[in-house]
């Protein structure tokens, strides 16, 4: 058994239906991805410096970056060399491997699902650049909870961009859930403030707020974020439990620095990925682990309600890597 | 953890290599592997940046390297401008057509900025080009995408055409153009739901657009903070569609938008404008110079290079280098340095040539340059004596210079403890040297 196997199996063991919802979904942005990693390894009897410099660029055109890529592929050089193994198949899979161990070994223990608190309103702050789908993503968050049984509670945070507050009552009322809204320009923390109170009142279990898009080199905006949280923490004992980026996957580099920002900003619990349903292939997550240690917790896999899953990075690098066809 | 500048990178291979005045190949490869580094952390595709760096060998061999300079910051030059000749020295604005309304469709993906910038395209056309504009929202599909174009048109006082969100965007298209005849509209702005590049069906419906009301122009959006992926975008959306410019959104951000060099590249697409903010005026002409700046994550270090080659006397400068290092230097050399540095122009334009240097304002580059001033003058307030000797300054001679300089005698003990650190720092500098020197 290889250690990927070994690893799958000891961590996850999820059922093989689960697994194919989730890489049907990544179909398109694992298709390039493990294409080229299969026709690689096709095309090279045995692995030499020519066939990592290959890896190099899949995994760069990935979006995983130049510094973690060349690590990734160093671990992979090691422990071939330990193993004396040069089949480009057994080679790949070390890789997979070497991914996988890079996540999982970085920061706390991975813990997607939210985790409700017993006594308040459970709080979910949405933070991210403009147009990530953070609006979108919170429907389909209160969707996901919603068909859980749970109460919950919209807020629109955003009060700067034209229609943002329209597009979230639009999902309220899809959704059948109560939103709290400000007026246009209102200051979002008073918003915010009036949200939390309307939480408390009508008991409900979750409350999510929108936030307004903002760039993270601008100290005004980022500023205004942390007076939001702080107006949570101050109405709702414990809160915000949640605080989550949303990056969208199509996002190249800037995205660890987004990510430093918000986390600096607003001490992030973790990374929202959306759009996972285009070509991209969202490498920058791996990055935002490794260099910070923020775990992604769901990704985002179409434009309805529904299309929005747990994060799995078993299930992700096994859909990017390797394929269904595979199996 | 801004990524490392191109030019911080070049200098310190140029500390290893430093007494060659060649670029040879053997120095060379460290040098381009560090601009792929650059390059790919700047999001440029992985393609692009391959045959770049080949360019770059090809020019950069055998190129004798000017005096003055460095290899490694001729390297940059030369890397620099091949960017900008890839970006495309011409500047390419908005054609109008006469007699007829100008149709402009706006596409991309979702979230790149296709409303907003819809909107600022109207407010430049409406203010500085005069011209009757009709915004037109064809987006259907995202919720209030119709509201957030229309609260947009309402800010600039622009005409507004929807027909809600039951209706085609085909038909929207030919009914917005319709009216646009009849009234004599000079330009008509159709926004369109954001869509991915694979989705047969959504890219069919700006295909029947384009068949329908055949727009002059068709302007795809591109969000700064792109990756690799993005080249493949606007790969799909010119292969469907007749794109005829790009316009690059969130430039306001620190990204270092690579992708505008590979799509440019690999399309031919040009950009036309770059939005830099979320209010309606942030739209600017794109300029390939700047661009070639952010995605090499420096500042204007070309022409800081340049401005030293011509200003600055190289002999005064090894004179006082040498002086520094054996401990002798005065106030005097110290007046000398600060000339130089004046010489160079105005110390806000300087400094914003340095990479990694915060943005100051023109409050602070005013009292920069009025700290300059008031050295310089106290210094020259001095005797020769006193400018070799700064130890014998008591007080009756900073009374004088402080009125001969129009100064206050603080400001005299400021300077003589800025010389005095300025001087222990330099005597620590051979031993430092030698310490920590690498031969």
């Amino acid at each position: 058994m290889g250690l990927f196997k070994f690893l799958k199996e000891k961590m996850f063991g999820k059922s093989t239906t689960q697994k194919d919802k989730y890489v049907a979904g990544l179909d398109k942005s694992k298709k390039n991805f493990s294409d080229r990693l299969k026709a690689l390894s096709g095309r090279y009897s045995h692995v030499d410096e020519a066939y990592f410099e290959e890896i190099e660029e899949i995994l760069i055109e990935a979006d995983v970056g130049v510094r973690l890529s060349d690590e990734i592929i160093d671990a992979t050089k090691k422990e071939a060399m330990l193993r004396k193994e040069d089949r480009p198949e057994q080679i790949n899979e070390i890789l997979v491997d070497k991914m996988f161990v890079s996540y999982a070994s970085q920061g706390e223990d991975i813990q997607t699902e939210i985790q409700f608190a017993k006594n308040s309103p459970t709080v979910i702050l949405v933070v991210g650049v403009n147009g990530v789908g953070k609006t979108t993503t919170i429907a389909k968050l209160a969707y996901r909870y919603i068909k859980q049984g749970k109460k919950v509670l919209l807020v629109a945070g955003d009060t700067f961009r034209a229609g943002a507050t329209e597009q979230l009552t639009i999902w309220a009322n899809r959704l059948g859930c109560s939103i709290v809204a400000g007026k246009e320009n209102q200051d979002p923390a008073s918003v915010i403030y009036d949200g939390m109170n309307v939480g408390k009142k009508e008991n409900v279990d979750l409350i999510i707020c929108d936030t307004a898009g903002r760039l993270q080199n601008k100290v005004n905006l980022m500023n205004e974020l942390a007076k939001m949280k702080k107006v949570i923490s101050k109405e709702v004992e414990g809160a915000p439990h949640e605080v989550l980026l949303i990056i969208d996957a199509t996002t190249g580099q800037n995205g660890v620095i987004q990510a430093k920002a918000f986390k600096e900003c607003t001490s992030l619990t973790g990374v929202i990925i959306t759009k996972m349903d285009g070509t991209s292939k969202g490498g920058i997550l791996l990055s935002i682990r490794d260099e910070l240690g923020i775990p992604v917790r769901f990704i985002g896999l179409g434009e309805k309600m529904e299309d929005l899953e747990e994060f799995d990075l078993d299930q992700y690098l096994y859909g990017l890597c390797i394929g269904k066809d595979e199996e | 953890m801004a990524f490392e500048s191109l030019s911080d990178r070049m200098s310190s291979i140029m500390r290893k290599l430093r007494g060659q005045s060649r670029l040879t190949e053997a120095n060379m490869e460290e040098m381009l592997r560090e601009i792929r580094t650059a390059l790919l952390e700047a999001d440029v595709n992985f393609k692009v940046v391959k045959e770049f760096t080949t360019r770059v060998r090809d020019q950069a061999i055998g190129q004798e390297v000017l005096k003055k300079v460095s290899p490694g910051q001729m390297f940059v030059k030369i890397v620099h401008d091949e960017i900008v000749a890839l970006l495309g020295a011409d500047q390419c604005e908005l054609t109008f057509v006469a007699h007829r309304p100008t149709l402009i469709m706006m596409v991309g993906l979702q979230g790149s900025g296709k409303t907003t910038t819809a909107g600022k395209l109207a407010r430049l056309m409406k203010r500085k080009l005069a011209k009757k504009v009709l915004l037109v929202a064809g987006d259907v599909y995202r919720p209030a995408a119709i509201d957030q174009l229309e609260t947009i048109a309402k800010q600039l006082e622009v005409d507004f055409f929807s027909l809600g969100t039951e209706v085609s965007p085909v038909e929207i298209a030919l009914k917005a153009m319709k009216k646009a005849n009849e009234e004599k509209y000079d330009a008509v702005i159709l926004d369109t739901a954001g869509r991915l590049q694979i989705d047969e069906k959504l890219m069919q419906e700006l295909v029947d657009i384009e068949t329908a009301v055949r727009p002059d122009e068709e302007l795809l959006l591109m969000d700064a903070m792109a990756g690799q992926e993005a080249v493949n975008v606007a790969k799909a959306f010119h292969e469907k569609l007749r794109i005829t410019g790009m316009i690059m959104s969130k430039l306001d951000g620190d990204s270092r938008g690579g992708a505008a060099l590979s799509i440019k590249h690999l399309t031919g697409i040009p950009i036309k404008y770059i939005g830099v903010g979320e209010k309606l005026e942030d739209l600017e002409v794109f300029y390939p110079e700047r661009m070639a700046d952010r995605i090499l994550g420096m500042g204007d270090v070309v022409s800081l290079v340049e401005k030293v080659q011509e200003e600055v006397d190289e002999k005064s400068m090894k004179k006082a280098a040498s002086k520094m290092m054996n401990g002798s230097f005065d106030l005097n050399d110290m007046l000398a340095q600060m000339e130089q540095i004046r010489r160079l122009g105005p110390l806000g334009k300087i400094l914003k040539m340095i990479p990694g240097m915060p943005k100051i304002t023109d409050e602070d580059q005013e009292k920069a340059n009025i700290q300059l001033k008031k050295t310089k003058a106290i210094i020259q307030s001095m005797t020769p004596r006193e400018r070799k000797n700064p130890e014998i300054l008591k007080n009756s001679r900073k009374l004088r210079i402080a009125r001969g300089s129009g100064t206050e005698p603080q400001d005299i003990n400021k300077l003589l403890n800025q010389f005095e650190q300025m001087k222990k720092m330099m005597k620590e500098m051979p031993a430092m040297a030698k310490k920590y020197g690498n031969k």
